[in-house]
């Protein structure tokens, strides 16, 4: 595989890089990223890993775009209100990159598609707004054994951290999903809209470095930032040995979507 | 073995793209002769080639504002 012209002048700041360069630039083109979630996170992760020239994109959202989404689903335009997300966002990146394939996937990431999906790609960006999803997005990428990057926002705060195996997971972290209405979700909390952006752009960078094989990842640790006073703090974890889906027994062999509260909004 | 370019209707930064590219194609040891313009590319290419690692060997004037840069990979 070779670049063209074309793209020599359109990757040609990566390509200055040391830790990018030429070969690096085709690992990119290379790459295959699936992107859970084409809203608040995963608009500007689908964005910014489009415009680097990640050569495979795959999206899954079953939501069509609704006017709240626009405040920070930056993929999303005013025109786009009543279009699946997917489509939306499929629409955006050949915009900005037509060298990029993206896969469309409209329905929802379910125990029935989880594995079957996740195995075609290198990194699982989890873009999700609910917990349920999130457990089985670490669920799923710890049983085939992907690199993930996990991702929330509320309010003015962030948290991420990355796992690729051998490494802690969620559930390391946080070992099941929260009780009902103890945690809301952002429809209900509300989130200032540049924080998804601060939040899916790490991701994105995330999924680049892991495809390069550059610097360090956020393996075993969490970083959570407040964005009201702009700061960020970096919580080291560890793996849990007696971690329900990763440790040295695990009680999760088989992937359940737990429940969780369903949000008042949505149920208007 | 000897590999050349010429850079010299680039303009910064494919100026030093364009020579990062063939020094990613040659061996290691191998050298290459880039042919460039006096001022910006004379000054940066060999500064960012050294920056990265390479060896900068030699700069001479071919005529008037025209000049080769050796750099060993």
């Amino acid at each position: 595989m070779d670049l063209t012209e074309q793209q020599i002048e359109r990757y040609s700041r990566h390509i200055l890089l040391q830790q990018v360069g030429y070969e690096g630039q085709l690992k990119i083109a290379q790459g295959k990223v699936l992107i859970i979630g084409a809203g608040g996170l995963g608009a500007p992760a689908a964005l910014y890993l489009a415009a680097a020239g990640v050569g495979t994109i795959g999206i899954i959202d079953a939501d069509v775009v609704d006017i709240t989404n626009l405040q920070r689903q930056v993929i999303h335009h005013t025109p786009d209100i009543g279009v699946p997300k997917v489509t939306s966002a499929a629409n955006k990146i050949a915009e900005i990159n037509p060298d990029v394939r993206v896969i469309q996937y409209h329905s929802w990431f379910n125990p029935d598609n989880a594995l079957q999906i996740i195995s075609d790609y290198d990194f699982i960006i989890d873009g999700t707004d609910n917990f349920p999803t999130k457990f089985l997005i670490n669920d799923a990428c710890v049983m085939v054994g992907k690199a993930f990057s996990h991702g929330g926002i509320l309010r003015f705060e962030g948290q991420t951290f990355t796992h690729i195996p051998g490494t802690a997971c969620y559930r390391c972290i946080f070992p099941k999903v929260p009780p009902k209405n103890l945690v809301p979700t952002c429809s209900q909390a509300g989130v200032l809209g540049s924080i998804a952006g601060m939040l899916g752009t790490i991701q994105a960078t995330e999924a680049l470095k892991y495809i390069l094989g550059i610097g360090d990842l956020l393996t075993n640790k969490l970083l959570v930032f407040n964005a009201l006073n702009m700061q960020f703090r970096t919580v080291p974890v560890k793996k849990n040995d007696n971690c329900p889906v990763c440790g040295t027994n695990p009680s999760i062999t088989e992937l359940v979507m737990e429940e969780q509260a369903v949000c008042e909004l949505k149920t208007k | 073995m000897i590999h050349t370019i010429d850079i010299t209707k680039e303009h910064c930064p494919m100026t030093f793209v364009k020579t990062k590219i063939k020094l990613a194609q040659i061996a290691q040891g191998d050298l290459l002769e880039v042919t460039l313009k006096a001022g910006e590319p004379l000054e940066n290419v060999p500064r960012s080639a050294a920056e990265q690692g390479f060896i900068v060997l030699e700069t001479k004037q071919l005529h008037d504002d025209v000049y080769q840069v050796t750099i060993q990979k």
